[in-house]
């Protein structure tokens, strides 16, 4: 089991300075049953395995790891969409994983989301006004009834979308403006935060950098603070102002885009890295690939120790016995500099796979 | 030449109409050599494969014009049986979603298996070791012991190397991937490529990849064709074309990649949408989102200009997106 961090007790290196969420110790574990009539647990998927991190005021945190690794229980956790098993989700220094009722709704309000699929995302029989105007519906004190026409007509205009479409339907929008819509909803309440589950993931690569564009252009308008996840490394690298890299429900190695892209100091993110194809026939010849064994376990049978030793390049005996911890690693503690920075491994070394 | 395709033409006939999926498009492919075929949901790329392959629905699809060559035969003018026989043993595909592509209640083994039995004729017995064998060949754990086991009790690289072994079962001359590694994660994608780049020199086949993924293309990839709405707008050897394209989509799509010096600035983007095979605007499809767009290109298709030897732009203006 993780060992919940004392919230902010660790010595991160790059701690913002307005914090605006705050998570430690996060967990998240779904049972595995047995038998019909009486149930009984015989295991359970970690999914997400003592997470913790905090995203300060108009900042981009970006979230990497392969799919099964946990990040999209991370989105949904900070969402309110699961509930957490243990640790805390602190809004504005407020706990609000043990808010019900109308607390929670009040704080739900400033957290919004954006998904993954804008073709699953989108009701069909909606039109875009009716979708992008729900959220008022559910928090009715964010707009006066008379005022939500007007307002849905403005959001479709942030986005980039003619508001006379108002009265059509996501059939007829191609996949990029369906992720403007599903942006503007997410809009709709003016949040703090929003949480990108893979959004652009699912778009042409004409059309990923349209809305990685309006995704920035929205955060300084509206001073926004972005949780985003994403598997495109270079697509996280642009968009974040720090970076961490989850591996079977832990982020094992965090820092500032340079010291996460540039000094790595983690196996997995050296493997992760130097396994991205990089648009440049010229770097075939020069480039350090670390290719990896293997796939990765079931959150249903974590490793013992070091979670990602069965795959690691690097392994030795202490890995399966001692659980590494997320911290500066020690050789690097009295240090300066960009290798500095929150790893967990116990044999942390920079080596740098991409230049 | 081991794959020539000359002025292909496919249609579809839909309810709202023609829809030219493919219009006109030519590519070649030697033994050993890798082509990468780049291009954006409905550009064509995989409607091409497809009527190379003969796997197209037809109807829908028709193959309105144009020739495929594979080892000096057209391959249109072949009766369907000496096409089948052409299929497997001449050449093979690998698809994106091996789950999909995989038949989920048989065993692996009796997939891999059918290949000889089918192209063959050999019994059960031998068969099954055959697919042991292929196995071993695409390296998964205890061939022998999961030769039994049903697609769905594999992950998912280890899933597209079955996929892979049933494309080199029986050592066709030509593999067709169409986006063999969009579905999966980056380092079981590197661990797939890497295969896929080792079977192809160890077996000399041609390799037609079909992808929208730049990084995956200058990885592999020895010349690349870059389609857009049904016809390929830019052909060149690898290296030539990540230093200095000749079409501005292709421009479009490199400066569209986040690099490092742009951090904290506007990402490059086309404008735009790309146009409904149903309604291709006239003149150069590519003119609306063109930032060089001129008049004639509104109204005159352009053909596939020779800007070298072995370098093809369909663009009014290759000169000046060449000089950038």
């Amino acid at each position: 089991m993780a060992e919940p961090a004392a919230p902010g007790g660790r010595a991160s290196t790059t701690a913002p300075a307005e914090p605006v969420l705050e998570v430690s110790g996060l967990v998240k574990h779904y049972p595995l049953t047995q038998g019909v009539l009486f149930k009984k647990q015989v295991g359970a998927v970690r999914a997400v395995d003592g997470v913790d991190f905090v995203l300060g005021r108009g900042e981009t945190l970006g979230i990497v790891g392969e799919s099964g690794c946990g990040k999209s229980t991370v989105a949904k956790l900070l969402c309110h969409l699961e509930r957490p098993t243990a640790g805390t989700i602190r809004y504005r220094g407020e706990d609000v994983t043990r808010l019900s009722g109308r607390a929670l709704k009040a704080v739900r309000r400033n957290v919004q989301m954006v998904f993954q699929d804008p073709y699953t995302s989108l009701n069909p029989r909606m039109t875009v006004g009716d979708i992008v105007g729900e959220p008022y519906e559910i928090h009715p004190e964010a707009a006066p009834k008379g005022d939500r026409r007007r307002r849905v007509r403005e959001l479709l205009d942030v986005v980039g979308l003619d508001p006379d479409y108002v009265n059509r339907y996501p059939h007829q929008f191609s996949g990029g403006q369906r992720q403007r819509i599903g942006i503007a909803r997410g809009l709709a309440l003016r949040p703090e935060v929003i949480v990108a589950d893979e959004p652009v993931s699912a778009l042409d690569v004409s059309v990923q950098a349209q809305v990685i564009n309006l995704m920035e252009r929205l955060q300084d308008e509206f001073d926004l603070s972005y949780v985003f996840i994403a598997h495109d490394l270079s697509i996280v690298r642009h968009i974040s102002d720090r970076v961490g890299v989850m591996y079977l429900g832990r982020i094992v190695e965090t820092g500032t885009d340079t010291e996460i892209y540039e000094h790595p100091t983690h196996p997995y993110t050296q493997a992760l890295l130097s396994a991205v194809p990089v648009p440049d026939p010229e770097a075939r010849a020069h480039r350090d690939r670390i290719i990896l064994s293997g796939d990765v376990p079931s959150p249903a049978a974590v490793p013992s120790g070091c979670r990602f030793r069965t795959r690691c390049f690097k392994a030795r005996e202490r890995c399966a016995l001692e659980v590494p911890e997320l911290a500066v690693p020690a050789e690097f503690r009295h240090q300066q500099g960009p290798a500095a920075h929150d790893s967990a491994c116990l044999f942390a070394a920079e080596r740098q796979v991409v230049r | 030449m081991l794959l020539e395709v000359r002025d292909l033409h496919v249609e579809f006939r839909t309810r709202d109409g023609a829809a030219h999926a493919v219009n006109g498009v030519t590519y070649a492919v030697d033994a050993g050599e890798t082509l990468a075929v780049l291009g954006e949901s409905g550009s064509g790329k995989s409607v091409t494969a497809q009527a190379v392959m003969g796997i197209l629905d037809m109807p829908p699809g028709r193959i309105t014009g144009g020739e495929i060559r594979f080892q000096d035969r057209d391959l249109l003018t072949l009766k369907e049986e000496e096409r089948r026989r052409v299929r497997g043993a001449g050449m093979a595909m690998i698809f994106q979603d091996a789950l999909s592509a995989l038949n989920p209640v048989l065993t692996v083994g009796d997939q891999l298996g059918e290949m000889f039995r089918v192209h063959r004729g050999m019994s059960r017995r031998a068969a099954r070791a055959e697919a042991v064998r292929l196995m071993d060949r695409v390296r998964i754990p205890a061939a022998a012991q999961r030769v039994g086991d049903y697609p769905h009790q594999f992950s998912g690289g280890m899933r597209q190397r079955i996929m892979i072994a049933m494309a080199l079962a029986l050592e066709p001359d030509l593999i067709i991937a169409d986006e063999p590694t969009t579905a999966l994660d980056v380092t079981v994608q590197a661990q797939v490529m890497d295969l896929l780049a080792e079977l192809r020199r160890e077996y000399d086949m041609g390799l037609v990849l079909i992808t929208h993924d730049l990084g995956v293309v200058a990885d592999v990839a020895d010349k690349i064709a870059v389609m857009y709405a049904g016809r390929i707008v830019e052909t060149a050897p690898v290296h030539d074309i990540y230093k200095r394209p000749a079409h501005p989509y292709t421009r479009g799509l490199l400066d569209s990649v986040p690099r490092l010096d742009r951090k904290g600035r506007e990402l490059y983007a086309i404008k735009g949408l790309p146009p409904s095979l149903r309604a291709v605007p006239p003149g150069c499809a590519f003119h609306p989102r063109c930032p060089m767009a001129r008049d004639v290109c509104r109204t005159d298709v352009p053909p596939l200009y020779e800007v070298s030897e072995d370098r093809g732009s369909a663009c009014h203006f290759w000169r000046e997106c060449l000089d950038g």
